[in-house]
C-alpha cells in the first residue's frame, strides 16, 4: 500500500517532466495514462482506508478515510480532464501550437500532482506547502492563454489567493504556538500528534489559529467575501483548467479547513467552528444565488455554482447530526463529477458556439446530439435534481439540518439551493432547448455557419463518464463508499 | 514583580518594532524603489532575528534558514523587481485609492486591533516573546493597506512580500524550532511564488504596456 503512495505523489511529476520536452500527441496519451492509472490507484487505496486503518509512509505521507474522500475526487477529475483535454485543444501545427501544447500538458500534470498530493501529506505545515504550490502552478495556467482578460484573471487569482494563503500560513504558526503548550516548543506538525494533544490545546489561541484558517484557504475555497478571484479566474482559464480548479482545487482547500475543524472541535467543542462556518457558507451561498440570477458567461455562471456548493458544503459543516456530515462528503465527490462534466460540456459549447455569451447560445441540444443533452443532465445535476449524486447530498445535508434543535439554517439553505436552482436551470434550458430556427444557424460572432456535430469524441467519453459518477453516487453508492464515507464523518465528529 | 526580558525577547520585540515601522514608511514612500528598498531592510531585519535567535537558544538549524532567507529576500526579490522596473522605465507607483495621511491613520487603526487582539488571548510563556507576536499581527494586517489602495503591481506584489516578512517575524518568535525541512520548504515556496508574480507582472507589462492596474476592469459580475 505504502508502494502505491509513493506512486501517486511520484507519477503525475514525472510525467509532467515528460510532457515539456515530448511532442504533443505523446503527452495527450501519456497524461490520460497517468490520470487513469492515478484513479485506479486510488479505488485500490480505498478499502483499507474505508476499515478504519491510516497507511502511512515516512514522517511526510498519510491517508486516513478523510484524506482518501478527497484523493478519490481529485484523481477522478484529473483521469476524466486528461481526456478531455485531449478532444478540447485544437492546436495548430506550428511553433506556437506546439509550445502551447507543451507548457499546458506539463502544467496540467503539474497542477494535478500538487492537488494529489495535498491529500497524502502529513501535517499542517506541509498541507500548506502543497496548497500554496497548486496555487502558483494554477495561475500560470489560467494566464497560459495570454489575452487581456486571462491576464487580469491571473493577476486578481494570484495576488487575493497568495494573501489567504498568507493568512492561512499565520494561521499554522498560531497552531504550532497553540501546540507548544502540550508538547514544548519543538515538535512535529504531524495530523496524528495534534489530534493526541488537541483537546489540551490553550483555547483562544486555536480559536484565532481556526478563524485564520478558515479565512485563508476560504479564499482559495471561494467562500464569500473573499471569493472575488474565482469567477474571474474560472471563466477566463482554459475550460480543461477551469474544472479542475473549480472540481478538485476548491475541494482541496476545503480539506484544509476540516483539518483545522477536526482540531477546533477537539479543543473548543463542537458550537464555535460550526458557528464559524455557518457564517461563512451562508454569506457565499446567498451571494451565488443571487449571482446564478444575472449572468452573461457560461463560465461564469458554473464558477458562481461552485462558490454556491461551496457554501452548501460549509453550512453542512455546521450541522451537529452525522448524517449531514456523511452528506457533505458525499458532496465533494458528487460536486467533482457534475461540476467536472458541466465544465466539458461548456467547453463543447463554447468551441461549438465560438462565445461564452449565454444570450447567444441556442438550440444547443440539436447542434451538439451527445455533448448538449449531456450538458443539459449535468446542469440539472448540480440543481440537486435527481437521480444524480448531488440530489443525495444535498437531501442528507438537509434532512441532517432538520435534526438540529434550531432549523433555521436548514430552512434558509433549502431557500436559497431553490433560488440557485432557478437561474442555473433557466439558463441551461434556454441555452440547449430554446429552438433555433433552422438546422444552420448563424455563427453568433458572424463567422460560418454552425453545422450539427459533435466537436469531438473525447469530450463525449469524457462527460459520459462524470454522468455515470453522478448516477452511480445518486442511485445506489457502492458499499465501500459508504463505509469510506460514514469512517471519515467519523472522523469529522465531535470525540466522544 | 516583572521580570527582566531576554536578550532573545529584547531583541525580538525590536525587531519586530522595526519592521512593522518600514511598513509604516513604505505606505508613505511615492518611489518604487524606496519600496523595495524598505522592503530589503524588513528582510535584513528578520534575517539578523534568526542569527540572534540561533545563537541565544542554540538552534543551528536557524544559521541555514537565516543564509537562504537573506539570499532570497534580501538579494534575489529586490534585485527581480528592480529589473523589473528599469525594463519597465518606471520610477513612481501608480495612483492610490487613498491619500498617504489617511492610510497612515488607517494603518495605524488597524495595527492597533492586530496588536490588542493577540493581546487579548492573554497568553503568557516563559520563553516565547508574545509582545513581539502581537507586532507581527500588526504587520500581516497593515501589509494589507498597500494592495487593497495602491494601483500598480508592483506596490502589490511588494505588500504581499512584506505580509509574508510579517509572518516571518511570528513563524521566527514562536515557532523558531519547526523542523527545518518545513523552514525551508515555506521559503522555497515564496520563491516559486516570486517567480510566478514576476512572470505575470511581466504579461502585465508586456499586455497593457504599464505596471498600473487601473485597466484591470474587464472582469465584472
Amino acid at each position: 500500500m505504502s508502494s502505491i503512495l509513493l506512486v501517486l505523489v511520484a507519477m503525475p511529476f514525472v510525467v509532467a517532466i515528460a510532457c515539456y520536452f515530448l511532442p504533443t500527441r505523446i503527452a495527450k496519451v501519456i497524461t490520460i495514462a497517468s490520470g487513469s492509472i492515478a484513479f485506479v490507484l486510488s479505488l485500490i487505496l480505498l478499502p483499507s482506508a474505508a476499515s478504519h486503518s491510516q497507511i502511512v509512509v515516512g514522517s511526510l505521507l498519510r491517508v486516513d478515510a478523510l484524506s482518501m474522500v478527497f484523493l478519490v475526487a481529485t484523481t477522478f477529475l484529473y483521469g476524466t480532464t486528461a481526456i478531455f483535454a485531449s478532444g478540447y485543444l485544437s492546436l495548430s501545427d506550428n511553433d506556437t501550437g506546439k509550445r502551447y501544447g507543451r507548457r499546458f500538458y506539463a502544467g496540467l500534470n503539474l497542477f494535478c500532482w500538487s492537488m494529489t498530493a495535498a491529500p497524502l501529506v502529513n501535517g499542517l505545515a506541509l498541507l500548506w506547502i502543497a496548497v500554496e504550490i497548486t496555487t502558483v502552478i494554477s495561475a500560470l495556467l489560467v494566464a497560459i492563454d495570454d489575452t487581456d482578460e486571462a491576464t487580469e484573471a491571473s493577476w486578481k487569482y494570484v495576488l487575493i489567493a497568495s494573501l489567504g494563503l498568507g493568512i492561512a500560513l499565520f494561521g499554522t504558526i498560531i497552531m504550532y504556538y497553540a501546540g507548544t503548550a502540550v508538547f514544548g516548543p519543538s515538535y512535529e506538525l504531524s495530523f496524528t500528534t495534534l489530534l493526541t494533544g488537541a483537546t489540551n490545546f490553550p483555547p483562544d489561541i486555536v480559536r484565532l489559529s481556526f478563524v485564520l484558517a478558515v479565512l485563508g484557504y476560504g479564499t482559495k475555497m471561494g467562500l464569500a467575501p473573499v471569493h472575488t478571484w474565482l469567477p474571474d479566474a474560472h471563466s477566463e482559464a482554459p475550460t480543461p483548467i477551469s474544472a479542475l480548479l473549480s472540481g478538485a482545487l476548491l475541494a482541496i482547500s476545503f480539506y484544509a479547513i476540516l483539518r483545522y475543524f477536526q482540531i477546533a472541535i477537539r479543543s473548543l467543542g463542537p458550537t464555535f467552528p460550526r458557528e464559524v462556518l455557518l457564517i461563512f457558507g451562508l454569506a457565499s451561498l446567498a451571494l451565488a444565488s443571487l449571482y446564478l440570477l444575472a449572468q452573461r458567461d457560461i463560465k461564469r455562471l458554473l464558477a458562481y455554482s461552485s462558490v454556491e456548493h461551496m457554501g452548501i458544503l460549509a453550512i453542512g459543516m455546521s450541522f451537529a447530526a452525522p448524517i449531514a456530515i456523511f452528506g457533505v462528503l458525499l458532496h465533494v465527490l458528487a460536486h467533482a463529477a457534475a461540476k467536472g462534466t458541466a465544465f466539458f460540456g461548456a467547453g463543447s459549447v463554447v468551441r461549438k458556439f465560438a462565445t461564452k455569451d449565454l444570450h447567444k447560445i441556442r438550440g444547443g441540444v440539436d447542434l451538439l446530439p451527445w455533448s448538449g443533452p449531456m450538458f443539459l443532465a449535468a446542469i440539472l445535476a448540480l440543481s440537486a435534481m435527481p437521480p444524480f449524486g448531488i440530489f443525495r447530498s444535498e437531501f442528507l445535508i438537509v434532512s441532517g439540518g432538520l435534526k438540529d434543535p434550531q432549523d433555521t439554517a436548514a430552512v434558509l439553505l433549502v431557500i436559497l439551493v431553490t433560488i440557485a436552482f432557478f437561474g442555473l436551470s433557466w439558463f441551461g434550458t434556454q441555452t440547449m432547448l430554446s429552438p433555433r430556427d433552422s438546422l444552420q444557424i448563424q455563427h453568433p460572432t458572424g463567422g460560418p455557419t454552425l453545422v450539427k456535430g459533435e466537436v469531438s469524441i473525447y469530450i463525449v467519453v469524457s462527460m459520459a463518464i462524470g454522468l455515470a459518477a453522478l448516477v452511480v453516487l445518486g442511485v445506489h453508492p457502492p458499499a465501500v463508499l459508504t463505509r469510506l464515507l460514514t469512517h471519515a464523518a467519523g472522523e469529522l465528529g465531535s470525540p466522544s | 514583580m516583572t521580570s527582566v526580558p531576554s536578550t532573545y525577547s529584547g531583541v525580538a520585540d525590536v525587531a519586530a518594532v522595526l519592521i512593522l515601522l518600514s511598513e509604516f514608511a513604505m505606505l508613505r514612500a511615492p518611489l518604487l524603489r524606496s519600496q523595495i528598498r524598505l522592503y530589503a531592510f524588513q528582510s535584513i531585519v528578520v534575517t539578523t532575528l534568526a542569527i540572534v535567535i540561533a545563537s541565544t537558544r542554540d538552534i543551528n538549524e536557524l544559521y541555514l534558514l537565516a543564509l537562504f532567507s537573506f539570499g532570497l529576500k534580501v538579494v534575489l526579490v529586490p534585485s527581480l523587481v528592480l529589473r523589473l522596473l528599469r525594463k519597465a522605465e518606471l520610477e513612481l507607483g501608480g495612483g492610490s485609492a487613498l491619500g498617504v495621511p489617511n492610510m497612515i491613520l488607517l494603518a495605524i487603526g488597524v495595527s492597533a486591533i492586530g496588536f490588542f487582539s493577540i493581546g487579548s488571548l492573554r497568553v503568557h510563556s516563559t520563553v516565547l516573546p508574545t509582545t513581539a507576536l502581537s507586532i507581527s499581527a500588526a504587520v500581516v494586517l497593515v501589509a494589507f493597506l498597500p494592495i487593497i489602495f495602491r494601483s500598480d503591481v508592483v506596490s502589490q506584489a511588494i505588500g504581499f512580500f512584506s505580509l509574508e516578512n510579517g509572518v516571518s517575524l511570528a513563524s521566527l518568535v514562536v515557532a523558531a524550532k519547526l523542523p527545518l525541512v518545513v523552514e525551508v520548504a515555506f521559503l522555497f515556496d515564496l520563491l516559486l511564488a516570486v517567480v510566478v508574480f514576476g512572470l505575470i507582472m511581466r504579461l502585465h507589462h508586456g499586455r497593457t504596456g504599464s505596471l498600473s492596474t487601473q485597466e484591470l476592469d474587464r472582469l465584472k459580475g
